[in-house]
């Protein structure tokens, strides 16, 4: 009975998208119509099937069978579905004529199939971005359902689940569109309140830039509130509650990780080769966007002196002076906090940047960092923009895992997780000695740590990658693990906690 | 490192939890050669996930909490081989290839066996324990041709084995001697929140029923159960969980010191020299007051482990652990329990205060000494506990009136977890109001 419900289920949905499909090949006249009927059946499909699945009135963790799916564990189905989201973030990216996209003419096919939704919505015809977003969109709401049932009875995964599909719908698709569509005469400049810098590599990019300072009072509200979030807003929210308020609970990336990417969170490898990988590789994306963003606002700086408030020997100051100072606080003030490794790569990086930066500030030309900053800008956008977050960041979810972009690639998360690591209240605590080695949260951490490593030793997990989705607590069998704000004093080593021995044993 | 004399070379029988525990902390601490030798896998992994393993939630790899390079980066010698006998006089270990290897010091970690009570048919094809690496395999093997499994002894693996087939979409008949779950331990109410919660997720729950004989076919498959309740039990697949006992059947002639385990003092020292023994196959000669001799668990196993690592290496320590605890999960119930709450309280030696919620599978029971109003212990379902706090509490004479004043900050369930406190309290008010104050 459960089977032929879960097939219908299956079926009604991949009519829905079947139908959505068939629109690459010819135009319906009806749009509203094909519209509305493709989405009411991969709605229906999805809940039907869900409900089956998950929507039972017992509580509790569904794992089974995670390891036998073929979907979920690298078989024929994960293959198929990452080929295809990959084809499909390809042509999104770089090939949008595929999917009807024609930015001289009218679009056709998918694309303007979503001609009503937009016309609706932001006033203009749809774009390949605007298909893009509604699928986003309609994906962590349909899997947010999902999530919420397979997890039910654990209220943090309810509210988180909640929250991010709110901040979806509101902050990043719908809030933007009405504003455009109010606003139709202002020029573009990104209305995702949430999308900070450097998640939004482009946000301090000259175009960019000039059409918020141009854009009227909308305009300078975003560049005030974005400014306001990566210099105080963030570092606060960071501060009491670690990464998580972002990652886990506000981003749109973590959002579609966490919902439609749930059935591949234990496809992440938790070796410690690849944290090694994942370590250096983050750091390098952040100094990337750094430098782009540094190279950019240079290069805003030169060429309208009359827009900005200061002078290119101010800002390059500026500059030396800020990245100097966080450099030696972090050196100096927190460094048995930091590994070894990371020491080296902080130090001999900062140093790289602020050489080069007085070499080529004072040296007056156009171009910084012996690079011109249009092409970093391009090449950061192509690299890290397009085939890492989105190609390598979902279109793989089925072979690496939901978070390969948050983990490897992400210059965010870099930066929250650098606070949360040195200064912040958030921990995952272990419960003294009560962990079994049995190892379900480190497979099913979306992030590739190694809980299981800490727990067993009774230590906290105090991890810059951690985004505290709070999975490994709800699958851990023996209640081992909760995730807390606390006080800084013995966040990462409590005192040499005993597991259960009388006498004290250094483990 | 260890300073104080030429190394030695360690030989550990095992490589379970207590064994590895012995083997890492020596390396921790000393520059010895360590070997450990197990004939069951070639990699320490957890033995308490094997089920999950069964239920698809994990791959056998994941119960293996060091990754494969661990050992020779530490230096720890893995030997994959059935050891035959010891030879105590030569200080050799006998492989069943005639092989030998001598040891300076030898810990003895190789665990227990399934219990088997001679019941007819109980070789029969499909009638199998779930302790060994050997036995999730042929779990796996059988798993297509079973429909129907009955699952025999309510004790913590029992209630495993019959979630892991239902996972599977078995039909489960579960067999338990006593009148209601785990009746020994759990307090009525708790086990009765059990029974209810296993007939809840569909398993056929048989109290008060024992194992007769167990039926097989011409291929010598089992057929069905019959209980000497004179029910019977169509099946193709028998479980048995009615205990485990020390895997020592190869140390008969040895000379070792046998009880039911092997017999160590509070050094874990066996009566040979050199040799020692932790874990599921040690048999304490002087328990600690209110402990068994044998605990079969993965913490005391953890715990024997450090212990004896510290002997080794120059620090003779007695085996000291700290307050009872375990843990376990019952299908969607966790379970956590510190200290000593009996199932049936002597009133003249142990009070308690109960509150279970009406509605979900919450529940929590502290017991105290009735005169002195010092904490015992406490056990609790669906409600998670910091084991500091309550290893604090037990450690220290800490007063009844204290524990329940400090029980919120004690509650370690996930953030924006219902607080029941104030139920809790409403519901012990009436017994609270009647305790002196804390002497």
């Amino acid at each position: 009975m459960a089977t032929i419900k879960k097939q219908s289920g299956i079926g009604i949905g991949f009519l829905g998208l079947i139908l959505l499909s068939t629109v690459l090949f010819t135009t319906y006249e009806n749009k509203i119509l094909w519209l509305s009927l493709s989405f009411l059946l991969m709605t229906l499909g999805g809940l039907f099937y869900f409900q089956t699945i998950y929507g039972k009135p017992l509580p509790g963790i569904k794992n089974d069978g995670v390891w036998f799916s073929s979907l979920s564990s690298r078989g024929l189905s994960g293959w198929i579905l990452g080929m295809g989201l990959t084809a499909f973030y390809i042509a999104i990216y770089w090939f949008p004529e595929i999917l009807g996209f024609n930015s001289e003419d009218k679009s056709s096919g998918l694309v303007a199939l979503f001609d009503p939704l937009s016309y609706f919505l932001n006033g203009q015809a749809a774009s390949q971005w605007f298909l893009y977003g509604t699928l986003y969109t309609f994906a962590i709401l349909l899997f947010g359902v999902k999530f919420i049932w397979k997890y039910w009875g654990n209220r943090y995964q309810l509210f988180r689940t909640l929250s991010v599909m709110f901040f979806q719908l509101c902050f990043a698709f719908l809030i933007p569109e009405i504003l455009a569509k109010l606003n139709p005469s202002t020029p573009y400049f990104a209305k995702d309140l949430k999308n900070m810098w450097p998640l939004n590599y482009y946000f301090l990019d000259e175009w960019h830039l000039t059409n918020m300072i141009t854009g009227g009072n909308l305009g300078l509200f975003f560049l005030l509130f974005g400014l306001g979030m990566i210099f105080i807003g963030s570092p606060i929210l960071t501060y009491f509650f670690g990464k998580r308020w972002y990652c886990s609970w506000v981003c749109g990336c973590g959002a579609l990780a966490e919902t439609a990417g749930d059935p591949f969170r234990q496809l992440s490898s938790k070796k410690l080769s690849v944290w090694k990988f994942e370590r250096w590789m983050i750091h390098v994306v952040l100094v990337f966007v750094t430098v782009t963003t540094i190279a950019a606002l240079w290069s805003f700086i030169t060429q309208n002196p009359e827009m900005s408030l200061l002078t290119r020997e101010q800002f390059i100051g500026g500059v030396v002076l800020f990245l100097f100072v966080l450099m030696t606080i972090l050196f100096f003030w927190k460094k048995n906090g930091l590994e070894k490794d990371a020491k080296y790569t902080l130090v001999s990086l900062g140093s790289i940047l602020i050489l080069s930066l007085c070499i080529q500030g004072f040296s007056g030309q156009n171009n910084i960092l012996f690079l011109n900053s249009y092409s970093f800008q391009k090449w950061y956008g192509f690299g890290v923009g397009a085939a890492f977050s989105g190609v390598l960041g979902v279109g793989f979810y089925p072979f690496l895992g939901s978070r390969v972009w948050c983990r490897f690639g992400c210059p965010m998360a870099a930066i929250l997780g650098l606070q949360q690591r040195l200064f912040s209240k958030f921990r995952i605590s272990t419960n003294g000695g009560q962990c079994i080695s049995c190892g379900n949260c480190s497979a099913y951490c979306e992030m590739g740590i190694d809980v299981r490593a800490y727990a067993q030793r009774g230590e906290n997990i105090v991890r810059s990658s951690c985004v505290g989705c709070g999975i490994c607590s709800a699958v851990c069998p023996r209640g081992v693990l909760k995730l807390e704000n606390d006080r800084l004093k013995n966040r990462i080593n409590p005192t040499i906690y005993p597991l259960g021995n009388a006498m004290e044993v250094n483990s | 490192m260890d300073e104080k004399g030429p190394n030695k070379s360690i030989v550990i029988l095992g490589n379970g939890i207590s064994g590895i525990t012995t083997a890492r902390h020596l390396r921790k601490n000393s520059s010895h050669s360590i070997t450990v030798i197990s004939e069951e896998s070639p990699y320490f992994f957890s033995r308490t996930a094997l089920m999950y393993v069964y239920m698809g939630h994990l791959q056998f790899d994941h119960t293996q909490p060091y990754e494969n390079d661990f050992w020779e980066q530490n230096k720890i010698d893995l030997v994959q081989k059935r050891v035959q006998r010891l030879n105590t006089q030569e200080q050799t270990v006998v492989f069943d290839d005639g092989n030998t290897l001598a040891f300076d010091a030898l810990v003895l970690a190789c665990g227990s066996l399934p219990n088997k009570f001679g019941w007819p048919g109980q070789e029969l094809k499909g009638v199998q324990g779930l302790y060994h690496k050997k036995d999730l395999e042929n779990l796996e093997t059988l798993s297509d041709s079973i429909a129907t499994a009955t699952v025999v002894g309510g004790g913590l693996i029992g209630v495993e084995l019959a979630e892991m087939l239902h996972s599977r979409g078995k039909k489960v008949h579960f067999l338990i001697r006593e009148s209601s779950f785990w009746n020994k331990v759990l307090p009525p109410e708790e086990s009765a929140m059990i029974n209810l919660h296993l007939l809840a997720q569909g398993i056929d729950l048989h109290l008060s029923t024992t194992l007769d004989t167990i039926e097989g076919d011409a291929t010598d498959r089992v057929v069905r159960v019959h209980s000497t309740q004179k029910e019977t039990f169509d099946c193709e697949w028998v479980g048995l969980a009615v205990g485990v006992s020390p895997n020592i059947d190869f140390l008969k002639d040895s000379g070792l010191a046998l009880g039911k385990g092997i017999q160590v003092n509070r050094y874990l020292e066996t009566n040979l020299p050199n040799i020692y023994a932790v874990g599921d196959c040690a048999e304490q000669l002087e328990p600690q007051a209110g402990r068994k001799a044998i605990e079969a668990v993965w913490y005391t196993g953890r715990i024997m482990g450090e212990t004896l690592a510290q002997t080794l290496t120059g620090n003779k320590t007695a085996y000291q652990p700290g307050p009872w605890f375990n843990s376990a999960k019952f299908f969607d119930i966790e379970y956590q329990t510190y200290g000593k709450v009996s199932a049936l309280a002597n009133p003249e030696k142990e009070s308690q205060l109960y509150w279970g919620h009406s509605k979900k599978n919450c529940s929590i029971r502290l017991s105290y000494h009735p005169y002195t109003l010092t904490f015992m212990g406490v056990i609790s379902l669906g409600i998670r506990l910091r084991h500091d706090y309550f290893d604090r509490w037990l450690q220290t004479t800490t007063s009844i009136n204290e524990v329940i004043q400090d029980l919120t900050q004690s509650f370690f369930d996930p953030e924006f977890t219902p607080n029941y406190m104030t139920d809790i309290l409403n519901e012990w008010e009436t017994q609270l109001s009647t305790l002196a104050p804390n002497p």
